[in-house]
């Protein structure tokens, strides 16, 4: 479970990006990373853990992702391949720059909420946070994008910019804002994951592998297609990992992710849910 | 592009190389030189990946999957002929059977644009995983160990033909990557003057009309992506003469510097890539020697920059500079 909590939470703000804007955010991992070292260094500052894994890093992430928006990814709309250039550029510099400020060494803090106990088996009750966490955070997207007046216009933009532009909304802010909550959401999943996965300016590539496929496997419809991929493929990797050894169990998770995409080369939910979110 | 132009650009190239032949192993130090050989170890990489990007409109995000293979495959049947002359061609003709089996899978099923680069991607995280978890003695092809992270230190370098006993120097090494890499660029050259290469880049103008004149996008595809991972697995056994090969040839740093070589140095051209790869390598070494500057904010801005500025590369936009209209190829 934690294994799908952990490849969805990371995966969401690509899917987010990627889902309305059609842009590959290659730099997502990076953005990731940025948000556990804001975590960090705030919880080192004083400020007390909660308010910074899940507050201060979304905001500190979601304002790069806005400015990143404006200087560079607004140049480059609706050219795919380009944007994803661009933001490998951008995340190996990101990398560079941390690496230069903070050095290449693991920073960590450890998990809080210590372990709990059914019977005989114990958890960390950190991971029963994460899963609950992801959950939290995937319901109040979609009702974000579902139910509000915000969500309807973003919709409406990613849908048909010149009509929303005709209709008085101003397509660019839109834009801007998307990225930059999607942005924000990787920001606070990196916090999130910050205890399992050790703090390192290279943490990112970790990730962003394995977002990106879930997201592609995934397909349009960005919340459904990634929850059903997250499921499937977390739960392969996870089964993979527990039959033989955890390198395997992600060699399994990539093999049947290239299947899938032979399989329904757009995606899970090109083929099913077709009309979901 | 006229038979003139095609027959003075294979001259030029020609008369470059063998000044780098007589020239480079005289006043460049041992270190330096096979430093040199590594760069054009990977000119040859940047080449193949610029026919098959370039030319053929695939963006590969696994064309380090191709070089890595090439690698350990030359490192492994080498181990265990004890002679290199038949590991030379099992380097080429193993990634290129991959290519092919990669290839069939995405071109037949019609994949798109970003799910290739996905497929692509995950192949190279395949390899490079399950490469580096193959530390231990029960970890070995024949004669050869794996070797997990640490790859294999005893990569035999080439020897003369049916000679094992006889290892070439390095400065030898240097001569024979650096005729490859003339090789493969006369290659390219000419077989983009074939029917076939026309096809290809008409295909990659536009797929939907190419095929309406009955061309069969995906054969042709196919084609340019198997020479394409034939041409990396070379540039792999090169690299792996100077060096030898670990589970880094398979990384995702690799990966991104190749395309960030063909972008820098002229998407669409031969020769810009290979300069690219030279000059940005150059360029990572001097950023590494740097105290406090990370070569990958480097690699990285100049990227970003690329993109935004050059989007066409620097070759292509110097020669738009200097009034050559068609730009170089």
């Amino acid at each position: 479970m934690s294994g799908v909590a952990t490849l969805l939470i990371t995966s969401l703000g690509l899917a987010i990006i990627f889902g309305m804007m059609r842009v590959i955010n290659l730099a997502h991992g990076e953005f990731l990373m940025l948000g556990a070292y804001a975590a960090i260094l705030s919880a080192r500052a004083g400020i007390n853990i909660w308010i910074a894994m899940l507050i201060v890093a979304p905001l500190i992430v979601g304002v790069i992702g806005f400015v990143v928006e404006r200087l560079i990814i607004r140049r480059l709309y609706g050219r795919m391949i380009d944007t994803m250039l661009a933001t490998w550029g951008l995340s190996l510099a990101l990398i560079g720059a941390v690496t230069m400020i903070f050095g290449n060494t693991v920073a960590g803090f450890s998990a809080p909420l210590g372990s709990f106990a059914i019977g005989s088996f114990t958890a960390s009750a950190y991971a029963l946070f994460l899963i609950i966490a992801t959950i939290i955070l995937l319901g109040g997207i979609w009702a974000l994008l579902r139910f509000t007046a915000a969500g309807l216009i973003a919709r409406g933009t990613m849908q048909n910019s010149e009509m929303a532009a005709a209709l008085g909304v101003s397509s660019d802010r839109v834009y801007a804002v998307t990225f930059a909550a999607g942005s924000s959401v990787s920001g606070l999943a990196g916090a999130l994951i910050a205890p399992f996965s050790g703090v390192v300016p290279t943490m990112g590539s970790a990730f962003i592998a394995k977002s990106f496929i879930t997201v592609v496997t995934g397909g349009a419809a960005m919340l459904t297609g990634t929850f059903s991929a997250a499921s499937l493929l977390g739960t392969v990797a996870t089964l993979g990992t527990f039959m033989t050894t955890p390198v395997f169990g992600e060699v399994m998770m990539l093999a049947v992710a290239i299947v899938l995409l032979r399989l329904l080369p757009q995606g899970i939910t090109g083929r099913f849910f077709r009309r979901a979110l | 592009m006229s038979g003139m132009k095609l027959s003075t650009d294979i001259a030029a190239a020609s008369i470059v190389t063998i000044a780098a032949i007589l020239a480079l192993p005289n006043f460049l130090e041992l270190f330096a030189l096979i430093n040199a050989t590594v760069y054009v170890s990977m000119s040859v990489l940047a080449l193949s990946l610029a026919l098959v990007w370039g030319f053929g409109g695939i963006l590969c995000f696994g064309q380090a999957a191709f070089f890595g293979l090439g690698g350990y495959s030359y490192a492994v049947a080498a181990l265990n002929f004890g002679d290199t002359t038949y590991a030379v061609p099992v380097a080429i003709v193993v990634p290129a059977l991959v290519a092919a089996a990669l290839g069939y899978v995405m071109f037949y099923g019609r994949i798109s644009d970003v799910y290739m680069g996905a497929i692509t991607l995950t192949l190279t995280l395949i390899l490079f995983n399950f490469v580096n978890s193959t530390a231990g003695d029960q970890w070995r092809i024949g004669a050869a160990p794996l070797g997990g992270f640490n790859g294999i230190p005893s990569t035999p370098p080439l020897n003369l033909p049916g000679d094992p006993g006889n290892p070439l120097p390095p400065q030898s090494i240097f001569t024979i990557s650096v005729v490859s890499l003339l090789l493969c660029y006369i290659i390219a050259k000419l077989i983009l003057r074939t029917r076939f290469g026309r096809v290809i880049v008409a295909i990659r103008e536009n797929e939907h009309r190419a095929e309406l004149l009955g061309y069969d996008a995906r054969a042709y595809k196919l084609g340019i992506f198997v020479i394409g991972g034939a041409m990396a697995g070379l540039s792999g056994m090169l690299f792996a003469n100077c060096v030898f090969v670990s589970p880094t040839m398979f990384s995702l740093f690799y990966s991104g510097q190749i395309i960030i070589w063909v972008m820098v140095g002229g998407l669409g051209t031969l020769a810009g890539p290979v300069v690219g790869a030279i000059l940005l390598n150059l360029l990572t070494t001097w950023a590494g020697t740097l105290p406090d500057i990370s070569p990958s904010l480097i690699l990285g801005v100049i990227l970003l920059l690329a993109v935004l500025i050059l989007p066409r590369g620097v070759l292509p936009s110097l020669a738009v500079l200097f009034g050559h209209e068609r730009g170089v190829t």
